[in-house]
């Protein structure tokens, strides 16, 4: 049992975690102030970073043929660009 | 850093070896679904954000009403959840961890009921302060994007009860393999839609 808990997932998991808790904090009313724009645009940044993570390691798509896998990193790509360019020109 | 290694594929209707590289987790087919699933939700946090930049005022000041712990709390759920079915599908394909997959599988549903139950309460809470979805477009938007989440939840808790019992099975098929590994993916994409719902409506403001 410990060396099946002992793998690469269970490292991902702990940063996904470590993520979450990080967007949490920053989203959290005192730590906005006054700069809610960056600090937005990098909680997007940060969800689209989790979301390759669970993508690569949880899905297991980076051991997934090239083709699979390209069209979820582009995605992430297309993801980044449509929210980060929908939050600050919509 | 790769945890299958190259390994030989294994005769259709033996036991399942690790996969081989290059190895499309599932069936092929249940990636079109995934993508178009994925697909929509993207639709939906871009009209989103168009009409979040139309009433910025409102969607601010509504947001506020929203417990981010609750939110906070089920993505942590669904990491969790998330992990311990990652775990299922690896012990299901060793013939040596095989027999920890339902226990594995069990407890990964089991915290992931934790998100339909957290959300149940925050529902009430809402609903009992007076907020639904024609409250405002904001709500709307909430009531929406959570509901049609929460739906595939509820989907994903199905499949997952179904994992437990494919799990039970100790001689599983290489197509009893490619299920497991189908349903484990979209309890994924269950939790990856969430990854991005729940900052884009509890914490961007």
């Amino acid at each position: 049992m410990k060396s099946l808990v002992r793998t690469d997932a269970s490292r991902v998991w702990l940063i996904l975690i470590v993520l979450t808790v990080v967007s949490w904090t920053l989203g959290a009313d005192h730590a906005f102030g006054t700069h809610h724009v960056p600090t937005s645009l990098v909680i997007i940044a940060v969800a689209i970073f989790k979301i390759r993570l669970i993508g690569m390691y949880f899905m297991e798509l980076r051991d997934a043929p090239l083709a699979l896998r390209n069209v979820f990193e582009s995605y992430c790509i297309v993801l980044l660009a449509l929210l980060t360019g929908m939050y600050l020109l919509a | 850093m790769s945890v299958f290694g190259a390994v030989a594929i294994p005769r259709r209707g033996t036991a399942p070896s690790p996969p081989a590289r290059a190895h499309v987790p599932g069936e092929p087919g249940l990636w079109i679904v995934l993508f178009g699933d994925i697909a929509v939700f993207t639709i939906l946090f871009v009209v989103y954000l168009a009409h979040r930049g139309e009433n910025a005022e409102l969607f601010a000041h509504s947001q506020q009403a929203l417990n981010r712990t609750f939110g906070a709390v089920n993505t942590l759920v669904l990491l969790s959840s998330s992990l311990l079915i990652v775990l299922a599908v690896r012990a299901y394909r060793s013939d040596q961890r095989r027999h920890l997959t339902p226990r594995l599988a069990i407890a990964g549903m089991a915290v992931g009921s934790c998100f339909v139950a957290i959300k149940i309460v925050e529902y009430h809470e809402m609903v009992a302060a007076g907020i639904t979805p024609s409250t405002n477009e904001f709500y709307m938007y909430y009531f929406v994007l959570t509901g049609l989440h929460l739906f595939h939840v509820t989907v994903g808790l199905i499949v997952l009860l179904v994992l437990v019992g494919l799990a039970r099975n100790t001689s599983p098929t290489l197509a009893n393999v490619a299920f497991f590994e189908g349903g484990a993916c979209f309890w994924h994409m269950v939790d990856l839609l969430w990854i991005i719902i729940f900052p884009l409506l509890f914490l961007v403001r």
